[in-house]
């Protein structure tokens, strides 16, 4: 029997939610500030120059880094590509459908995509090979195998320790060089329901939420990206109340995956 | 993102390139009205942005799969024509576009009385003509008063700008070249009487006291903002001297 094959969630279950939270517990008894447990494997998948998988609660997604050499965009032919591909396969949800990307998993991407690089995680310069001809391109493909929420800090938890893993060669008899890596960024996802603020929302708290924010931020204390996602709104205050928790969570978070 | 070293952006004076003071907006209109067959219509200008707005609906939502049995659902669509920009770009939506319109239709789906339409679709169609930075929040705004004019019953009007770091200043409303050559972008919407942000998104890097000061700086910038929108929308009933009379 399929569960929330619908993608609704049952007015008893929203009730429920919304009780707990008036209690200061969320559904499954987590602290609003408190993640699900994280499970990393990096080199998941040895085949790729660098992958992991990433278990954010229920929801698992699989990251794999392939890095060849190409020609470099004509506005930077000193650096080196990186590209984020995000599919939300069918296997993931009762919803998803194959073919090409919606806008959901399009939305997804780009703000993994804009964490890693506003983060200039990646060294991209020294990637350059031959200025204007030859760099190395950096194709970050994620899976989504399966969903209960949360893709994004998923996903970027999935990049971090994919990219900061990862190896590549100039040519195939080359030595394995460590890809550059100078920051790590690390994204925090928050729901509000009601008037409250929730980290890590899984998918019932999703489901029934008012509006979405992401905040990516390196362990500087800089933002590096953001992203308000959903029909509703925040305040201006609970904007600024989402970035100090972003900030507390995401340094906590980074202690733990980068051990 | 990054500052070469041969462009300057803001001179000796505190100027900006254009001129502009750091909480200056580069000159704004908005005209309605100006499609014959849409619902409502918007044209708005802004620095050099030339973006055109239509609205069609509510109208039966179409897929049927995607009729929502408790309200209206926004679609949005923003475009890029392909001589818009400097190269020319292919036509079609691109991933940036799709992105930029799932936000629009969240943000105005905040303001729209969606739950009065059931089973509907509200269709946005936004064209750059012209893009010169800032595209998505100026098709926000001048998307609202499309709405609007187009009569479809709204809470309130969503207004917004964008705010970024210039050579280490936050300035507001960024220029193309400081978009090109900034070090932060932060475009920001909110619903015009109650402050709420509906859109917003940031790249680049950014302290926590300068996106405050950059989302201070959009709030009241929205102000003025929403000024030219009620007199956009407002014209149109206003019976001008010469007009009126024998």
């Amino acid at each position: 029997m399929p569960k929330d094959a619908t993608g609704v969630l049952s007015e008893i279950k929203k009730g429920f939610i919304s009780k707990k939270l008036k209690e200061g517990l969320r559904g499954d008894g987590r602290r609003l500030d408190q993640y699900r447990e994280i499970v990393i494997e990096p080199n998941y998948v040895p085949r790729a120059q660098g992958s992991a998988l990433v278990k954010l609660g229920k929801t698992k997604v699989v990251v794999g880094v392939k890095i060849e050499s190409g020609e470099p965009f004509p506005d930077t032919p000193n650096m080196g590509v990186m590209t984020t591909n995000v599919e939300m396969l069918p296997m993931a949800f009762p919803t998803f459908e194959p073919g090409p990307p919606n806008e959901e998993s399009i939305e997804i991407a780009r703000v993994v995509d804009r964490g890693i690089r506003e983060s200039k995680m990646i060294d991209l310069e020294k990637l350059c090979i031959e200025p204007g001809k030859k760099v190395m391109i950096v194709f970050i493909d994620i899976d989504v195998i399966d969903y209960d929420g949360n893709l994004i800090d998923a996903c970027t938890l999935g990049c971090l320790t994919a990219l900061k893993n990862a190896t590549y060669k100039i040519t195939p008899e080359g030595d394995d060089i460590p890809l550059p890596v100078r920051t790590h960024p690390v994204s925090v996802t928050m729901v509000k329901i009601g008037e409250e603020i929730l980290c890590d929302p899984d998918l019932e708290e999703e489901q029934m939420a008012d509006a979405r924010i992401t905040v990516t931020m390196t362990e500087d204390g800089s933002i590096r990206a953001m992203q308000k996602g959903n029909v509703g709104s925040f305040k201006i205050e609970e904007i600024k109340k989402a970035v100090d928790i972003s900030e507390r969570v995401g340094n906590e978070i980074r202690k733990r995956v980068m051990g | 993102m990054g500052t070469p070293s041969n462009v300057k952006l803001i001179d000796e004076n505190g100027l900006r390139l254009d001129g502009r003071g750091d909480e200056e907006l580069r000159p704004i209109k908005i005209t309605t009205d100006i499609l014959e067959r849409a619902d409502g219509s918007a044209f708005i200008e802004w620095g050099g942005n030339k973006i055109l707005v239509a609205v069609y609906g509510p109208r039966e939502a179409y897929p049927k799969h995607t009729q929502d049995i408790e309200k209206a659902v926004i679609k949005a669509r923003y475009n890029m024509a392909a001589f818009s920009v400097d190269e020319r770009k292919r036509p079609g939506p691109d991933r940036r576009s799709v992105e930029i319109s799932k936000v629009i239709s969240e943000a105005l789906s905040a303001a729209v009385m969606i739950e009065q339409f059931p089973r509907t679709q509200i269709d946005v169609f936004i064209e750059v003509i012209q893009a010169d930075a800032g595209t998505r929040i100026a098709s926000l705004t001048a998307a609202s008063v499309a709405l609007a004019n187009a009569g479809v019953p709204m809470r309130d009007l969503v207004v917004g700008c964008t705010a970024g770091k210039v050579e280490g200043r936050i300035v507001l409303d960024l220029s193309k070249e400081e978009d090109n050559f900034g070090s932060a972008d932060l475009p920001m919407a909110v619903l015009s009487k109650t402050d709420e942000v509906v859109l917003i998104q940031m790249d680049g890097e950014l302290t926590k006291e300068e996106l405050y000061k950059g989302m201070d700086m959009i709030l009241k910038a929205t102000k003025r903002i929403n000024e030219i929108q009620r007199k956009a929308l407002s014209e149109k009933y206003t019976i001008t001297q010469n007009e009126g009379g024998e």
